[in-house]
């Protein structure tokens, strides 16, 4: 039986415990006077069945998932016969990839040898009985699960506290696969990159003013021997991003303090959400908006005013990402701005102060933390980005702190080193993990910092 | 005030007294054309006002109100939630300014310049009419700062050591000083809530102002805090005009010269403090101090 068969199979089952539960619990109840004599909800007894019913079959089904194909790959190996079974764990995969393919119809069986064939025949049967057996398995524990719930409802017993701890102890796994995932990321990335580290020193790429991470990939090639210095990247990543921070600070700041302070209601229901719309553009979108209009623009103005500018530049590249950062600060700000209590406002209007004198000495100091916080989500969104990057601000790994030339950033390598056909073992496209694990230290630097600003601030006005 | 102004005033006062003699036995209902009973005018005014209506949008929030506030007295306003005396305070410097759809007509004057003439600066009126609210709402600054600010904004001290002369001045006479002078550069928020309501009164004073507006300015404060504030106010009035909001009765009796009733937004009675708590004339007054609603 299939497996999404048997888990709608499953579903039904537990549906079915509910309503049996709730129905058990009910008959319990009608006699002694209603509801009100049972500890918990009828509804409750149904969702305790339910589980009962669900969880032990579901843990049965995950652990399969993770075992069952191993167990059988296993045996079909071990049955093979001294003569085809390989000499290294190369040669292993291809054997077992050969005999996998056959099983499922891939690969045609004549013109195979005949062990194979019957390795294959032998793993379709295996796979056969290990869902048949699986399906019975499961549905046993399953009505056993149910059987047990229904034994377990008494007017007195507590369901209600059981359901909640399931429910909770649900709640706290979703987070902790959101944190074993992040940590796997990191992981992997890590070790990656020691691997990389192997072939060249730690030192060489962190302090290495030069990248040209063309390798060699037969051993007579000439001229490539490559090199992974990773400075050039990371100035050029900040150069990039500190355009964009000189342009979406000043504007999202402003545009936020206006909106907040000065705007009427009507403007604010209109302008707010038109400012967001610049966040939900897809970056492709401002990427190609910079390599085909910016660019080209600023090429010629630079040219009418006797400044060479590249056509791709870290002007071009990081001012329209400035114009994609904007509405995060804008609204971030414009939040914390708002949130600054009509109290302060009051107490320096009232002691003669304008408007203005009020927001820049009052209001916009009180309201610091959460800016700085806003300005450091953004700088952390402008390092990462990537389309912008590639479309707009080229590949040349130049060593300068000239927007108008063209520089490249850290992502646009990570993704020009992965894209294409690559060996995954060549230093060349490991450098990209190294790169990425480097590029995820800073932006986490940055957040703690940022948080670590917000928290000292943070209770300045209550 | 010019004399045309005043003797018409007067006849008012008489018509009131009048209709109050003829019908000693008032109703609590209150009649449509309300006049304000006592004594709302005075000689010696600093702010005058005459047919006060204040709209918050469509609605009223109050009606016709005729007062005089006297140079160097401290006047209590007294009643109800929602009677509008707070709404009243904050129209005496524009406060109300910043609420959307707020209006108010008839005229408001302060040494005989309307105050909500166009031309008015309003800034310049607020340094002269100096206000502390409900809630202690120093600034996220240190104590020194808090002090400095208005003197900053408007220009008033030309020298470092002319600053810290106003901050040392304005905190010792909101006798706050002997308690912060050796932390005057930490957060004025770390203060106690009483010490932070006299940082603001010092904040107000910093700026020298004629009057100072204060909206229940001990409503958020513990007995002893709220004793050293209505110490506070006495001394001030040496020096100040201050129109004070309670919901307190004891506080407008300590610290007030005349208690002004606010109810539904009309001004019912204004009379010498004494007075109104032990003879109210009208009987809605008698009916708040006694406790009879509020």
């Amino acid at each position: 039986m299939q497996v999404t068969n048997i888990l709608f199979l499953l579903v039904g089952l537990g549906a079915f415990g509910y309503y049996l539960g709730r129905g058990r619990s009910l008959a319990m109840a009608n006699p002694l006077g209603g509801i009100r004599r049972l500890h918990s909800l009828p509804s409750y007894h149904g969702m305790h069945v339910a589980l009962w019913c669900l969880i032990p079959s579901l843990i049965l089904l995950g652990l399969w998932f993770i075992f069952a194909d191993a167990v059988i790959n296993n045996l079909v190996i071990s049955s093979l016969e001294p003569a085809l079974l390989p000499p290294d764990s190369a040669g292993y995969n291809l054997v077992f990839n050969k005999i996998n393919n056959i099983a499922s119809g891939v690969i045609k069986e004549q013109g195979q040898p005949l062990g194979l064939i019957e390795a294959a025949q032998y793993m379709d049967s295996l796979r056969t009985m290990s869902r048949w057996s699986l399906t019975l398995l499961l549905l046993t524990v399953s009505l056993f699960g149910l059987a047990w719930g229904q034994r377990k409802i008494t007017v007195d017993f507590r369901a209600r506290p059981a359901v909640e701890k399931v429910m909770q102890n649900m709640l706290f796994v979703c987070a902790c696969l959101a944190i074993f995932t992040t940590l796997g990321i990191v992981l992997s990335v890590l070790f990656e990159s020691i691997q990389f580290f192997r072939s060249v020193p730690l030192y060489d790429f962190v302090f290495g003013l030069d990248w040209s991470p063309q390798t060699a990939i037969r051993e007579d090639q000439v001229g490539s021997s490559g090199s992974f210095g990773a400075i050039p990247l990371f100035v050029g990543t900040l150069l990039v991003s500190a355009v964009a921070m000189f342009i979406a600070v000043p504007i999202g700041l402003m545009s936020a303090i206006y909106l907040a302070e000065y705007a009427g209601k009507n403007v604010r229901t209109f302008a707010k959400p038109a400012l967001e719309v610049l966040a939900g553009i897809p970056t492709v979108v401002y990427g190609f908006f910079a390599a085909l209009t910016v660019a080209p623009f600023l090429r010629n103005l630079g040219s009418d005013f006797g400044l060479a500018i590249s056509s791709e530049s870290a002007l071009a590249a990081g001012g329209v990402m400035g114009i994609m950062i904007i509405p995060f600060i804008s609204s971030l700000a414009d939040d914390v701005i708002t949130a600054v209590p009509q109290s302060m406002r009051d107490g320096s209007l009232a002691m003669g102060a304008t408007q203005s004198e009020t927001i820049r000495r009052v209001v916009i100091p009180a309201a610091l933390p959460g800016i700085v916080g806003g300005i450091m989500l953004a700088v952390s969104r402008a390092i990462g980005e990537t389309m912008i990057v590639v479309m707009a601000a080229g590949m040349a790994a130049n060593l300068t702190a000239n927007p108008l030339e063209s520089v490249t950033t850290v992502t646009v390598q990570i993704v020009t080193l992965l894209t294409g056909d690559q060996e995954f073992d060549s230093p060349k496209t490991l450098a990209a993990f190294a790169l990425g694990l480097m590029l995820f230290m800073v932006t986490l630097v940055l957040n703690i910092v940022a948080l670590h600003i917000v928290k000292k601030y943070r209770e300045q006005y209550e | 005030m010019n004399k045309v102004d005043q003797s018409t005033h007067k006849s008012k006062e008489n018509t009131s007294e009048q209709k109050l003699n003829s019908s000693p036995k008032q109703s609590l209902d209150l009649d449509k054309n309300h006049v304000t009973v006592g004594k709302p005018f005075s000689d010696d005014s600093k702010m005058t006002m005459r047919n006060v209506d204040v709209f918050y949008a469509d609605k009223q929030a109050i009606y016709d109100v005729n007062l005089d506030i006297a140079k160097n007295e401290v006047i209590a306003m007294i009643g109800p939630s929602g009677c509008g005396k707070s709404t009243f305070l904050r129209t005496l410097n524009r406060m109300n300014d910043t609420v959307d759809g707020c209006r108010v007509s008839g005229t408001i004057a302060m040494d005989g310049e309307n105050l909500y003439a166009p031309k008015l600066d309003v800034v310049e009126l607020r340094a002269r009419v100096g206000m502390v609210f409900q809630k202690p709402n120093p600034f996220p600054k240190s104590i020194y700062e808090n002090v400095a600010y208005g003197a900053k904004i408007h220009g008033l001290a030309d020298s470092r050591v002319d600053l810290d002369e106003i901050v040392e001045n304005s905190l010792r006479k909101a006798s706050l000083w002997e308690e912060v002078k050796e932390r005057l550069h930490q957060p004025g928020t770390g203060l106690s809530g009483g010490q932070q309501q006299r940082l603001c009164i010092a904040r107000a004073i910093a700026v020298s102002p004629e009057v100072i507006l204060m909206d229940e300015p001990c409503s958020a404060l513990d007995p002893i805090a709220t004793a050293k504030i209505e110490e506070l106010i006495e001394e001030l009035s040496q020096n100040f005009t201050i129109a004070i909001v309670t919901h307190s009765m004891q506080q407008a009796a300590r610290v007030s010269h005349r208690t002004a009733y606010f109810h539904l937004g009309k001004l019912i009675e204004v009379n010498p403090t004494e007075q109104v708590f032990t003879l109210p004339e009208h009987q809605l007054t008698e009916a708040y101090i006694t406790g009879r609603f509020g």
